[in-house]
């Protein structure tokens, strides 16, 4: 299975999202600048954390106008899996590909710490190495975390089982405890925490592999005879 | 030349802890009387004349310099200075 991570001027979490994908998980990634703009050759498009553009206008804004942000939602659209992790989860909100928007922690702080999460959803192509409602520890680290919807739109993704994970203890303020949610179709999920952070025992967790794990099942199952 | 001048709030409903922060200090600072305080953001954009330029400012904030889904605008469009 063939990855690719968008850097885009500003990101500082594109390696390791690349080491997660290429070593913890043993498949092929590259690291793909945001003006190469060519995704048809991979199998999945991640879109690492960090600053890019520096955050100016809010987080996530500049990036989401950027033409790879366009060949991303034609993407989108086939189906292939685009996980958007902290600035990646923001470029996904700001450029439609998921609803709501990210407001600052409630209480202002960057928070930089090991966060227990709740497996909400384990039937989704991310999630299925998980156990259903498991309890999993990631790292998240965020001034604008804060998950904000309408209600008609929280009602929705209640509706379609669209949170995928949730917070134990709400760290930001987000509404419902929300810490990440896919789309409808299912193949695009933007979360805070950082699985990349967490693949494997050294590192403090491995909790964040079976997430790559879970892409890479499923992509084997639909793609690969005799897999 | 027109001159745009755009106010950017976040919508109300929606928690500003940043404007709750800045009252706190006020409060701090002696000023009882502040009984709320909503940080927003103020942008100037000099724009060529042309057709339609009210719609393509509101075009421009709906797009890209708000988001709609937690901030509304404003704008002002005025004759600016040729240059």
């Amino acid at each position: 299975m063939k990855f690719a991570v968008i850097v885009f001027p500003g990101s500082n979490c594109d390696r390791d999202m690349y080491y997660a994908a290429k070593d913890a998980l043993g498949e092929e990634a590259e690291l793909v600048w945001y003006q190469d703009a060519d995704l048809a050759e991979y199998d999945a498009i991640l879109l690492p954390g960090g600053f890019s553009y520096g955050d100016y206008l809010r987080s996530g804004a500049i990036a989401s106008t950027s033409h790879v942000v366009a060949e991303i939602k034609k993407q989108a659209k086939k189906g292939v899996p685009i996980l958007g992790v902290c600035n990646g989860f923001q470029i996904l909100l700001e450029s439609g590909l998921l609803p709501g928007a990210m407001l600052r922690n409630q209480k202002l702080k960057f928070m930089c710490h090991y966060q227990e999460l709740i497996v909400e959803n384990n039937k989704t192509m991310f999630t299925t190495a998980y156990q259903d409602k498991e309890s999993i520890s990631l790292p998240i680290a965020h001034g604008e975390g804060n998950y904000y919807c309408d209600q008609e739109t929280l009602k929705e993704l209640q509706a379609n089982n669209q949170i995928v994970f949730t917070y134990a203890d709400n760290p930001n303020g987000s509404i419902s405890d929300i810490a990440g949610i896919i789309n409808k179709e299912g193949n695009v999920l933007g979360m805070m925490p950082h699985p990349e952070r967490a693949v494997e025992d050294i590192l403090g967790s491995a909790d964040g592999l079976k997430l790559f794990q879970s892409v890479l099942n499923n992509w084997r199952e639909a793609y690969v005879t005799n897999a | 030349m027109k001159k745009v001048k755009i106010y950017i709030t976040l919508k109300q409903g929606v928690l500003d802890p940043q404007g709750k922060a800045v009252q706190d200090s006020l409060q701090t600072l002696g000023y009882d009387g502040v009984k709320e305080a909503r940080v927003g953001k103020y942008m100037e954009l000099t724009v060529e004349d042309g057709e339609n330029v009210e719609k393509k400012v509101e075009d421009m904030c709906a797009k890209l310099l708000a988001n709609p889904v937690i901030e509304d605008y404003e704008y002002t469009i005025e004759e600016g200075v040729t240059q």
